[in-house]
C-alpha cells in the first residue's frame, strides 16, 4: 500500500504537484491517466523517492518513507524509452537488483528464468540488449521488475516506444504479469483507451492534481466532473448547456424533462454519444431535433453530427442508418444518462 | 540483362585526386628517397632496403623509439584516467557548465611552440616561477636542463596540462549524453557510485574513449615541437624523442635517405598501433 498525505512537489517556485493525497492498494492495478506535462512521471518519482517531495508525506505499507532513500523502498520502475545496463547480458540485467540485494546465487537462477519464462526471453538470456529489438528490451527491463520483489512496481508509459502490435500484447499480459506479486502496480498513460483496457483502478491528473480516483468502470459511468467525462470518450462526450427552473431542465437548442434534487440555475449537461440514437429506447426518451452535418460508418455502427441549437452533437448507434446529409432528423435520448455539471465543472446529478 | 558501366569511378576521381595530392604524392617522395643515395648535384645511386636495415639496427634509433614508447605509454597513462576522474567531477547542469569548458578548452587554444617557450620560461631554474619556488623556496635540487629525471617530469607535465583536456571534453559529451533514468534505474537496484562507474557511465563512454586514446596516441607519439622548445631534446639526448631525432638526421645532418626510411618506419609503427589500439577496443562489438 502507498499513501500520499498532502504531499506536494515544487521545482523552484513553481508548483509541480498540488496538495495531493492518494491510497493505492496492495495488489491493486493502478493507472495514472492524463495528457503530457500533467505530473504522472513527477507523482511517480515523488512515490519511488527519486525526487523529494516539497511537504507532506509518503507513506510504504503505514510506515513513514518521506525520508527514506529509494534503494530502501523495494521499488522496481520501468521506463518509457528502454533502460537496460548496456554491458550486460540480458540474465545479468534481470539479476543485477538480486545481486545488490545480496540473493543466494541458486534463487537468482530460479527467479530469472521464471521472469524470462512469464516474457518469452528465455532464448535471449545471453544476448547484449543492443542485440534485442525494442520490444525484447522492453521486456527485459519488465522481468527486472518482476524477478525483483518489489512492495511496488511503477511503469511510466512502458509501452509508449513500441510499435502497434507489440504494444497490444504486451498490454495484454501486464494485469496477468503483476497480479498475485504483492505489489502496487502504478501505470502511467496519456491514452484513455489503454486505461480503460488495463481496467483496475484510474486516476485521472490534470496540471499537477488527481481530479478523480477509483475503479476505472466507476470513473467512466460516474463522472466527478466536466473534464472526467470528457476523457473516456470517443467520438466526444456531448456537451450541451441546460436551464433549470422549477424540477423542469429545458436544454438549449430544445427539448425539456423533469429533474429532481437540483436548484434553480444553468447547468452543463453531458451525455456520452451512444445514449444518443435515431430510435427510441425507453417512454421516458426525449426528442432532440437538429440538421445531420457529418455521417460517418465505423464497423457496424454508424454516428451522426447533428447541429442541436448553437451546439454540435454526436449520435452513435449499432446499425446502419438512413441519414441525409443537410436534412433534419430526430434523436432520442433517455435522460436518466444525463449527467449535470455546475458552472466550476463540479458534478452537480 | 546485367548492364555494367564504369561510370561510378567518377565520382570516387575526387577523392583520389585530393588524397593522390595529399597524401600519396608527397609519401612516394619520401618512399624515393628511402632506397636512393644522393651526393648532391641531383645525383642518386640505388641503395635497396639498406638504410632501412641500418636503421633499424642503430643503436640510437632503438633508444629514441624506446624513449617514444615510454613517453607516450606514461602519457596515456595518465591523461586518460585523470580526464576521466575530471570529466566524472564536472557538474551536469547549471551555471558553472560553460565556466569549466572555457576553462578547460582554454590549454588547447595555445600554440604548440608557445606551450614550450611557456614552460621553458616556467621551469628555468632561478629564472622561472617554478623552477626558483621549487630550488629555493622548497629545496629541491630541480633543472631540467642539466637532470634528465627534471627534464622527463616537465616534459610530460606538460603534455598532461596541455592535452588532458581533450580528454575531458570527450568524456563529457559523453556522459552528459547518458539519458537521467540509467542513474535512476542504478539508484533503484541501489548500485553503488563504483558499479554506476562500472556499468553505466564506462560502457556509455566507450565510443568516445576510443577516440580520445587514439587521438592521444597518435598526438602523443608524432610529439615535436613541445620538446624539442622546451628542451630541445635534452640534456643530452634524454628527450630526444623520434620525430626529434628524425629532424636531427634530416635536416641536422642532411642524411635524406636513412631520415627518409626512418619516417617511414615510424610511420608504419604509428599505423600499426593505432590500429591494434582500435581492433582491441572495439573488439566486444562486432562480437
Amino acid at each position: 500500500m502507498i499513501e500520499l498525505q498532502d504531499a506536494t512537489k515544487r521545482v523552484g517556485n513553481v508548483i509541480h504537484i498540488k496538495p495531493t493525497n492518494l491510497t493505492l492498494q496492495t495488489g491493486h492495478f493502478n493507472v495514472l491517466l492524463g495528457a503530457t506535462g500533467s505530473g504522472k512521471t513527477s507523482l511517480i518519482k515523488m512515490m519511488a523517492g527519486l525526487d523529494p517531495i516539497a511537504s507532506g508525506k509518503v507513506l510504504m505499507d503505514g510506515q513513514d518513507v518521506t525520508r527514506l532513500n529509494t534503494q530502501k523502498r523495494q521499488i522496481s520502475l520501468v521506463h518509457q524509452f528502454f533502460v537496460n545496463y548496456p554491458h550486460m547480458s540480458v540474465f545479468d540485467n534481470i539479476a543485477s537488483p538480486l545481486r545488490v540485494a545480496g540473493m543466494a546465487k541458486s534463487e537468482i537462477e530460479g527467479r530469472v528464468e521464471e521472469a524470462a519464462d512469464l516474457l518469452q526471453l528465455r532464448p535471449m538470456l545471453h544476448r547484449r540488449p543492443h542485440e534485442l529489438s525494442g520490444g525484447q528490451q522492453q521486456r527485459t527491463a519488465l522481468a527486472r521488475a518482476i524477478a525483483k520483489e518489489s512492495r511496488a512496481v511503477f511503469l511510466d508509459e512502458p509501452l509508449a516506444n513500441l510499435d502497434y502490435k507489440l504494444r497490444e500484447e504486451l498490454r495484454e499480459q501486464l494485469p496477468d504479469l503483476f497480479a498475485g506479486r504483492g505489489a502496487v502496480v502504478v501505470y502511467a498513460t496519456s491514452e484513455p483507451e489503454e486505461a480503460l483496457l488495463l481496467g483496475g483502478y484510474t486516476a485521472l491528473m490534470e496540471d499537477g492534481r488527481i481530479t478523480q480516483f477509483g475503479p476505472t468502470a466507476d470513473i467512466y459511468r460516474n463522472p466527478e466532473n466536466i473534464a472526467a467525462a470528457r476523457v473516456f470518450s470517443d467520438p466526444p462526450i456531448n456537451v450541451g448547456r441546460v436551464k433549470v427552473i422549477g424540477a423542469m431542465a429545458q436544454l438549449e437548442g430544445g427539448g425539456r424533462w423533469n429533474v429532481s434534487g437540483m436548484a434553480d440555475g444553468d447547468y452543463a449537461v453531458a451525455v456520452r454519444p451512444h445514449r444518443v440514437t435515431p430510435f427510441r429506447t425507453s417512454d421516458a426518451d426525449v426528442e432532440l431535433t437538429g440538421r445531420v452535418i457529418v455521417t460517418e460508418l465505423s464497423g457496424s455502427d454508424s454516428s451522426a453530427h447533428f447541429q442541436h441549437g448553437e451546439d454540435a452533437w454526436v449520435s452513435l448507434a449499432a446499425g446502419v442508418h438512413p441519414y441525409q446529409v443537410g436534412e433534419d432528423h430526430s434523436f432520442y435520448m433517455n435522460p436518466a444518462h444525463c449527467r449535470y455539471f455546475g458552472q466550476d465543472g463540479k458534478r452537480v446529478a | 540483362m546485367r548492364t555494367e558501366n564504369q561510370k561510378a569511378w567518377f565520382f570516387v576521381l575526387p577523392v583520389l585526386a585530393l588524397v593522390a595530392f595529399n597524401a600519396l604524392v608527397p609519401m612516394m617522395t619520401v618512399v624515393n628517397y628511402s632506397v636512393q643515395e644522393t651526393f648532391g648535384n641531383n645525383q642518386f645511386f640505388w641503395e635497396g632496403l639498406g638504410w632501412f636495415e641500418q636503421i633499424l639496427r642503430s643503436d640510437r634509433f632503438q633508444a629514441a623509439l624506446g624513449r617514444q614508447f615510454l613517453f607516450t605509454f606514461l602519457i596515456l597513462l595518465i591523461e586518460v584516467p585523470l580526464g576521466i576522474i575530471v570529466a566524472l567531477s564536472m557538474p551536469r547542469k547549471g551555471f558553472w557548465v560553460p565556466v569549466c569548458l572555457v576553462l578547460m578548452a582554454l590549454p588547447m587554444l595555445i600554440p604548440w611552440n608557445v606551450v614550450g617557450s611557456m614552460w621553458n620560461i616556467f621551469t628555468l631554474p632561478k629564472i622561472g616561477l617554478l623552477g626558483y619556488f621549487l630550488n629555493d623556496v622548497l629545496g629541491i635540487n630541480y633543472d631540467m636542463t642539466q637532470q634528465p629525471i627534471s627534464a622527463w617530469i616537465t616534459v610530460i607535465v606538460m603534455d598532461v596540462w596541455h592535452w588532458t583536456s581533450l580528454v575531458v571534453l570527450l568524456c563529457y559529451a559523453g556522459l552528459v549524453s547518458i539519458p537521467d533514468a540509467y542513474y535512476q534505474a542504478a539508484k533503484i537496484d541501489g548500485a553503488s557510485p563504483w558499479s554506476v562507474f562500472r556499468y553505466i557511465q564506462l560502457p556509455k563512454m566507450k565510443t568516445v574513449l576510443t577516440i580520445a586514446v587514439l587521438l592521444r596516441f597518435m598526438d602523443s607519439f608524432n610529439i615535436y615541437t613541445e620538446p624539442f622548445v622546451l628542451t630541445g631534446g635534452g640534456p643530452g639526448n634524454s628527450t630526444t624523442l623520434l620525430s626529434i631525432d628524425l629532424v636531427k638526421i634530416a635536416l641536422g645532418q642532411f642524411d635524406l635517405g636513412p631520415a627518409a626510411a626512418m619516417s617511414l618506419i615510424y610511420f608504419a609503427i604509428t599505423l600499426l598501433v593505432s590500429w591494434v589500439f582500435y581492433t582491441l577496443m572495439t573488439k566486444d562489438d562486432a562480437q
